[in-house]
């Protein structure tokens, strides 16, 4: 289990690193690695090479102010979760972010290279498309913002193109009213879920004026499904119920080794009402606060 | 015997080295320039090979050179050995050192690539071109049985053997017996998984003409006389050193593993040395397997429960080839029987060939199946009766005064299977105490009340450990005082070299610090066998307590000479030999001096040992019968293996949303005779229970259709982190003695793992409230299960998904069919 | 063709390694091969065991998930570095011997690095959170109870240095 060769380049400037890699067609961009580097061990990635944008400047920062939280491309999972001001202004970052992978990988696996590596079962994808955050990609040809909802193509497909390097994350802070809960269940502690949801949810008094949720692992890309409507009645037992049916109307849980589509669909069911409720007390919480 | 040593918790010796990273594995070991090696593996779980095409390779800058099975001569040209032959296994099968024409499971050695580095022997790799015609794949045991394919074309129904054992009349007695009752339970497979894989390194001294081998085994010895007779070298040639090995658990005993031999005809050929390395992947694809078994038991049994008549009949997936012979099957069919006597035992079992990894020896090696099998029949009878499920196991049991206990059938040493001694009533009443046995129903009330779901699981087991033939050992006096012991067994976490130094400490009356333990080193010890078995500690153990006797006789005997006392009179305490009562003393260096007449005064112990006389000047320096030097060898070879025995219980919660399973409680009581240095086997128990708990709620090997083994890495192969484990094991030990063997000992290393897959089934299904006849059970699969059981199960929290509702109950749910019972 | 070769400098253990390697080097490779410290070990190569873990600016990180090149300019420690500069066990060593805290050794030094630094954060964890610090390294042969107690027990040894 050894990488296939690739040359290597670590720029000392944005504009050098996007050069590097608008000038090869197989060229990677190389930030924390770890769920690169394992693919390029078992040699189901052969770049020709590298980009290694550590050494760029800048880029590790986690930016705060009322409007949101901006990740640089080199800010680091483990950063981002002990940013006080982050978790303050979007408390669905440190929620989701206990819950990458383990401690060890957090330290130098990057929130901006999850996003764009664009795994359905990764959870700061779908808390990014949740929160209608997005990211800011640069390349020798220009600058764009891509929005969440127009960043995730397909099974671990992102929309960038080949020569673009994502520099920047905005998650949006959490309005005044709303809460948020995030839970998933692995088979091992760290492991990647069997189903996460994130749930967004603003109340004005007992009325729950916008309810959204987040799911990983039971759809190709991360999906978003807005189940305001189940919940217009209010929040009990019955309309959790019912926002989990309108939930599973729009997700395809699947099988594979490790759980059934139908024991997927049964924890997108059980996580939907506890976050819906651990948000709906939250957004209370904080009024209150 | 002095035991100042034995019996107490002693820190270990080794860990000094480990702990600073100075620990010695066989990728550490570096004999020179070294070249790496690299083997393409098949990707196809059956296949022909029409051709491969190698030219590419040789162009690769920093390949050396490519072996296929066309480069192969002599010896190297056969099969690998069948190590352990059988009557029963009329079909036996083994591969070659790299294919021969035909693969037969995804990961089976095809060319061996050596170069500058590990780096680019993969290049390498991925430049040969192999032609292949696919044929179909037999992969689980449904498959091996229907037949429809065959692995090997001349092994028909792909069975290797069959083989039968019976003591009484089992189908006449459950025929006459008052209930009877039948069940079906299917084991899937997990591994061993030592965190550090197969390796080998070699170099070719050319001046010496002599092989050194550095390996991560089981057995150094079996290693060398497999590399010497297939290289043609003479033993003597042959040197095999076994360094630290970061973990076995049975996969290691199994050789020669092709890279064995691959590894020296490299180092031999390129005049370099060589190094094989296995990565994760090849380990899980390459090395071995164990655990899958289907099992169909038929008993009979009286209103309390006894055990009339067992009639058990199996089906051992074994994979694509069987170098290990039917060591797991033979133990499972006998192991099986645990601490019970049923009057009539009638076990069948067919040992099956399917395009899968091969299957061999795995901590426990057949016994949790066999365990599986008996203990899931326990809890039947129980609940047809109606009984508490201790009282059936009581009434079965073997009583204290009943051995040593004979069952009338043939052992897996080919001896008769004989329990030496154990006290099953005392363990029993022990695990009840230690986990709350009494109290649960009042504890299952209380959580249910909170809405939590509980149960409860106890299992027995009785371990055949500390098999023979026989270990040896030497133990060397130096002139400094200092001992030297060589055993020819290797290490693999056990901590020889501390248990060790503590027999022969206590025996010498040297300090413990003076000791040092040598194991698996064929230069030091050329006969052993190696560890597995659970019998490092019973075999070697007892013959490093034997030579050191011999060693401290011959200690007493030339003390007293030079001492003019007698040997009676003598004691051997702090280094010294003093004469009892008095101050009169000389020291065991001395001792060592003049045990040896060449006597150049290179030291204070030789001038020291200028004061004393011994021997008779009438006679030659070395007496006839006498050997210079203060030495003691030995072997110890039992008639028969020793049984240790154990009881598991085990209170878990399962969430009624979720099905997620979570250990509330686990307990052992453990009997393995006694015990050299406690903290180790704690040690060994805590090990084998964190191996069961992956075995019963999370690993499994799960192949395809196709053979592709679809979880061939620790992502997707769920061995427990310490998130999974109990967070405490509670253990109690009992201790009756081994007669067979001078320290009374009995092994420990596999018994955590024994009662696992029977301990968590029927405490799930307590839980439940339904059969549990499937194991591993995960989440998922308990989910099915209440779905298929729902009708009875009352409180059923979910409730099916709008995309699922018109399912058919999956393959994985069927897997747990419902227990038949019938009364007549 | 010869692939090409980058001059590293390495920072470990308070030593300087100058060496040359291709840029797909994995450091764990590198710490073993080029550094000549085999106290690293590799148990999966794919991030998951934690066998490989060394601190890279203090931090645990898997040294099979970063290549050599990589390293360049960082501050490495790896289980060799852990010992007291008397050279006696270090801490976190000593709670290991003292509580039987492994057995065939392979997946130690991963555990002595992750729990070096899980201390230095948090020098009293609570039971849970002992089991939380060494939750992303796997050992196949001690269960891990006798871990979560060295944790503990360094600690205490920690806190009375």
């Amino acid at each position: 289990m050894k990488p296939a060769p690739f040359a290597y380049v670590r720029p000392g400037t944005l504009e050098e690193a996007l050069e590097a890699l608008a000038a090869d067609p197989g060229a990677k961009v190389l930030a924390g690695g770890q769920s690169l580097v394992p693919l390029l061990s078992m040699r189901l990635a052969a770049p020709s090479r590298l980009v290694d944008i550590n050494g760029l400047p800048d880029l590790d920062r986690v930016r705060t102010d009322a409007d949101g939280v901006r990740l640089g491309a080199l800010a680091r999972h483990a950063d981002v979760l002990a940013d006080a001001d982050a978790g303050r202004v979007q408390p669905l970052l440190p929620l989701a972010l206990a819950n990458v992978a383990h401690a060890t990988i957090r330290n130098r696996g990057t929130t901006v290279g999850s996003l764009v590596h664009a795994d359905a079962a990764a959870e700061m994808p779908v808390v990014l498309r949740l929160l209608g955050g997005s990211v800011d990609v640069a390349s020798v040809r220009g600058r764009r913002t891509i929005a969440a909802d127009d960043l995730f193509a397909g099974p671990l497909e992102s929309t960038l193109d080949h020569d673009e390097i994502a520099v920047e994350a905005f998650f949006p802070a959490l309005a005044a009213g709303a809460g948020v809960g995030f839970e998933e269940i692995a088979r091992r502690h760290g492991d990647y879920a069997l189903c996460g949801v994130a749930a967004l949810v603003e109340r004005d008094g007992d009325r729950v004026t916008v309810a959204r949720a987040g799911y990983l692992s039971v759809c190709d890309v991360p999906t978003v499904v807005d189940l305001t409507p189940a919940l217009d009645d209010g929040l009990d037992d019955a309309t959790l119920d019912a926002a989990a049916d309108l939930a599973l109307d729009a997700l395809e849980p699947a099988d594979d080794i490790h759980a059934t589509a139908d024991y997927r669909a049964q924890l997108a069911r059980v996580l939907t009402a506890r976050v819906l409720r651990a948000a709906y007390d939250h957004a209370g919480s904080r009024r209150a606060a | 015997m002095t035991t100042k040593l034995f019996g107490t918790k002693v820190n270990r010796v080794e860990d000094q080295r480990f702990l600073r990273g100075r620990g010695r594995y066989v990728d550490d070991v570096l004999p020179g320039p070294t070249l790496h090696a690299a083997v393409l593996r098949s990707p196809h779980a059956h296949a022909r090979i029409r051709a491969i095409d190698v030219d590419a390779v040789l162009d690769i800058e920093g390949v050396h050179a490519v072996w296929t099975y066309d480069d192969l001569t002599g010896a190297m040209a056969e099969p690998l050995p069948l190590l352990i032959p059988h009557p029963t296994l009329t079909h036996g099968r083994t591969q070659y050192a790299l294919a021969k024409d035909e693969v037969n499971y995804v990961g089976e050695a095809i060319a061996f690539v050596v170069a500058e580095d590990r780096y680019v022997a993969e290049d390498a790799l991925s430049a040969i071109v192999v032609d292949y015609e696919f044929l179909p794949p037999v992969v689980g045991i449904a498959a091996a049985r229907a037949a429809t394919n065959l692995v090997h074309d001349d092994v028909p129904g792909n069975v290797g053997a069959r083989m039968e054992q019976e003591n009484g009349d089992a189908r006449a007695a459950i025929a006459a017996a008052p209930h009877t009752l039948t069940l079906d339970l299917d084991i899937e497979r997990s591994a061993c998984m030592p965190m550090e894989g197969r390796g080998t390194v070699a170099r070719w001294d050319p001046d010496s003409a002599r092989l050194q081998v550095w390996t991560s085994t089981q057995t150094s010895t079996g290693v060398r006389a497999a590399v010497a007779a297939k290289l043609g070298l003479d033993l003597g040639q042959v040197d095999v050193i076994t360094p630290d090995v970061g973990g076995g658990f049975g996969v290691k005993i199994n050789h020669p593993w092709p890279e064995e031999l691959l590894v020296p005809l490299a180092a031999r050929t390129l005049g370099r040395p060589v190094k094989f390395t296995e990565d994760r992947r090849e380990h899980f694809i390459s090395s071995a397997h164990e655990r899958a078994q289907v099992q169909h038991i038929e008993v009979g049994y009286d209103d309390e429960g006894r055990i009339l008549g067992l009639d058990v009949e199996f089906w051992h997936d074994h994979g694509a080839y069987t170098p290990y012979g039917l060591i797991v099957p033979i133990i499972t069919s006998t192991q099986l029987l645990g601490p019970y006597k049923p009057a009539n035992y009638r076990v069948v079992f067919e040992s099956l060939y399917t395009n899968t990894v091969m299957v061999t020896p795995y901590r426990g090696a057949g016994r949790p199946q066999g365990c599986y099998a008996m203990e899931r029949t326990m809890d039947a009878i129980a609940k047809d009766l109606g009984k508490d499920r201790t009282e059936v196991r009581a009434v079965n049991f073997i009583q204290p005064d009943e051995f040593p206990y004979e069952h009338g059938l043939v052992f897996q040493d080919g001896r008769p299977l004989t329990y030496d001694s154990g006290d099953y009533p005392a363990s029993l009443e022990k695990i009840k105490k230690l986990v709350g046995w009494d109290e649960f129903e009042q504890f299952r009330a209380e959580m249910a009340a909170e809405g939590r779901r509980v149960g409860i699981g106890l299992a027995c087991y009785v371990e055949g450990t500390g098999v023979g033939p026989y270990e040896g050992a030497h133990v060397h006096i130096e002139t400094s005082g200092k001992v030297k012991v060589a055993t020819g067994l290797t290490t693999q976490g056990q901590g020889h070299a501390t248990a060790f130094a503590q027999i022969v400490a206590d025996e010498l009356g040297v300090r413990f610090e003076d000791v040092e333990v040598v194991t698996g080193d064929t230069r030091r010890m050329p006969y052993a066998v190696g560890t597995f078995a659970s019998r490092a500690a019973v075999m070697s153990g007892s013959a490093i307590h034997l030579a050191a006797k011999r060693a401290k006789e011959k200690a007493l005997r030339i003390a007293a000479d030079a001492l003019e006392a007698s040997v009676e009179d003598l004691e051997l305490a702090e280094g010294k030999v003093t004469v009892r009562g008095t101050d009169t003393s000389i020291d065991l260096g001395t001792v060592a001096v003049l045990s040896n007449p060449l006597r150049y005064a290179f030291d204070e112990a030789s001038k020291a040992a200028t004061q004393f006389s011994v021997g008779d000047p009438g006679k030659p320096p070395v007496a006839e019968d006498d050997e210079p030097g203060l030495e003691g060898k030995d072997f110890y070879s039992p008639e028969r293996s020793t049984f240790a025995s154990g009881m598991h219980a085990v209170i878990v919660e399962t969430d009624p949303l979720t099905a997620e399973i979570r250990i509330l409680k686990y307990a052992v009581v453990h009997d393995c005779g006694h015990l050299i240095n406690p903290m180790i086997v704690e040690g060994q128990i805590h090990g084998g229970v964190a191996q069961g708990v992956g075995g019963a709620l999370y690993e499994r090997m799960a192949y395809d259709e196709s053979g592709q083994l679809l979880n061939a890495s620790f992502m997707d192969f769920l061995m427990p982190y310490a998130s999974e484990v109990p967070e405490s094991i509670d253990i109690d030990h009992l201790e009756t003695p081994s007669p067979l063997n001078p320290l009374g000992i009995k092994g420990a290393g596999e018994a955590g793992v024994i009662p696992s897959a029977a301990v968590f089934a029927a405490a799930i299904e307590d839980a439940e409230g339904f059969p549990i006849t499937a194991m591993p059970i995960s989440p998922s699969e308990l989910f099915a299960l209440r779905k298929r059981h729902a009708p009875v199960v009352e409180e059923v929290a979910q409730r099916p998904s709008r995309n699922s509702s018109v399912e058919e109950p999956r393959d994985e749910a069927s897997r747990n069919h419902p227990t038949r019972s019938t009364d007549r | 063709m010869t692939e090409e070769t980058h001059d590293v400098r390495l920072h470990v253990n308070g030593a300087t390694y100058d060496v040359s390697v291709p840029p797909r080097r994995l450091l764990s490779d590198a710490l073993r091969h080029d550094c000549g410290l085999t106290g690293t070990h590799v148990g999966c190569e794919h991030g998951v065991c934690g066998a490989c873990t060394v601190l890279v600016d203090g931090r645990p990180t898997r040294s099979c998930l970063m290549f050599a090149v990589s390293a360049q300019d960082t501050e490495i420690t790896t289980v060799e570095g852990l010992t007291n500069p008397d050279g006696s066990l270090g801490p976190v060593q000593q709670a290991f011997l003292e509580c039987h805290g492994l057995q065939c050794g392979f997946c130690t030094p991963g555990f002595l690095t992750t729990i070096t630094a899980g201390l230095a954060e948090n020098p009293s964890p609570t039971r849970d959170e002992a089991r939380e610090m060494i939750a992303g390294n796997l050992c196949r042969c001690t269960g891990y109870q006798n871990i979560v107690k060295a944790v503990e027990r360094a600690a205490e040894l920690g806190s009375a240095t």
